[in-house]
């Protein structure tokens, strides 16, 4: 029964061994996506590489069909895995600066990490870009401090946001996965930019 | 071993590994993947070291200060080290491994650095603000179909269109 670490008080050292080996995985299949490409990154925005979509949401839904499996066969205890918590108006407006972020710098943190690790130089400006944002945003908390905690409503589900049950959910999103997929292959073909693909 | 034609893997088969690395997190420590944390773990122990007083003081830092361990010792920063280490051997096998400042040719590096100093500062603010990033907040939120990590993506990438056009010159 899962989650292993919760439930079987495993020793803080091999916890972290176990970080450090999710990591490996983590950055060697971002690095074999080709996350480690700004240019390749933006292509998402506009039009010439799609892979970001394909390879965000074919993780997703793998790992949310993973999730709904291993609870519907009693393998993990859902009640202890973490589900984010929604503060509104924070994940709003902090998802919208993280966007302005993306198209303006070519990366998000994950993927700057990647992308420093087999030598790109504009990844590493980026992490010391990101260092200087969470510094500021620490040093100037009081003024976002009331944002940052307004509109609390708890580790909400979109499932029963929409009072639909985990698998229909679940269901839906892989239809609209697979549609995303489709329309984004045409675009692929329609805003193709062999110059760009040639050197990314 | 460098594939010509075929330099990346297959986008849906990297998106299913990546798809099992966030499942096996999830089975083993109960929660997702994570990057932003990582890094605020860096600049709180940095202020730290400065002023520890100072530190403790503030609402922000003092929040992950004052445990058992020290803020570098945490399952975030293990994580990301091994992100690092598990991109560098990834680049090794395909012969990816290379000092490369990667831009568009119609604008000066000089101009790449400022805008991946910018970006970066923008993403690290916002996800201070909105709880985590694509990995924490968007990608690991929609694998236990939270509405935060729902919001949070559509809150991202939408952006990112909405403003593609404005910053296409750096791009393309």
């Amino acid at each position: 029964m899962g989650p292993i670490i919760p439930l079987f008080e495993i020793s803080e050292e091999i916890n972290l061994l176990i970080a450090f080996l999710i990591g490996l995985g983590f950055g060697f299949a971002l690095e074999q996506a080709g996350f480690s490409s700004s240019r390749k990154l933006a292509g998402m925005f506009y039009g010439y590489d799609i892979t970001v979509l394909k390879v965000f949401f074919t993780a997703a839904i793998t790992a949310m069909l993973g999730l709904l499996f291993m609870n519907y066969l009693g393998m993990i205890d859902m009640s202890i895995v973490y589900v984010n918590e929604y503060f509104m108006s924070s994940a709003i407006v902090g998802g919208v600066i993280m966007g302005a972020g993306f198209i303006i710098g070519g990366f998000c943190p994950g993927t700057s990490v990647c992308a420093a690790a087999i030598g790109k130089i504009d990844a590493m400006y980026f992490i010391g870009g990101s260092l200087i944002g969470i510094l500021l945003f620490g040093q100037t908390y009081p003024l976002w401090e009331h944002l940052h905690n307004a509109q609390q409503l708890g580790s909400l589900k979109l499932s029963d946001t929409l009072g639909l049950p985990d698998g229909l959910l679940g269901l839906i999103v892989i239809v609209a996965a697979v549609g995303m997929f489709w329309i984004g292959e045409m675009a692929e073909k329609r805003f193709k930019r062999e110059d760009i693909s040639k050197e990314i | 071993m460098e594939m010509k034609g075929n330099k990346y893997m297959n986008p849906y088969l990297a998106g299913l590994m990546l798809g099992i690395v966030l499942l096996a997190s999830f089975y083993l420590t109960g929660r997702g993947l994570g990057a932003s944390g990582a890094m605020k773990s860096v600049v709180v122990s940095g202020v730290s070291t400065v002023s520890s007083e100072y530190a403790k003081n503030s609402h922000f830092y003092s929040k992950y200060l004052g445990g058992e361990y020290s803020p570098m010792k945490t399952w975030l920063v293990l994580e990301v080290l091994g992100v690092l280490i598990g991109g560098f051997i990834s680049g090794a096998i395909s012969g990816r491994l290379k000092f490369k400042l990667e831009k568009s040719p119609k604008i000066t590096g000089r101009k790449r650095i400022w805008l991946a100093i910018i970006g970066g500062a923008l993403f690290g603010f916002g996800s201070q603000l909105g709880r985590g990033c694509t990995s924490g907040a968007a990608l690991s939120g929609m694998a236990v179909m939270s509405l935060a990590g729902y919001v949070t993506m559509m809150a991202i990438f939408g952006t990112a269109f909405a403003l593609a056009y404005f910053f296409r010159k750096n791009w393309i």
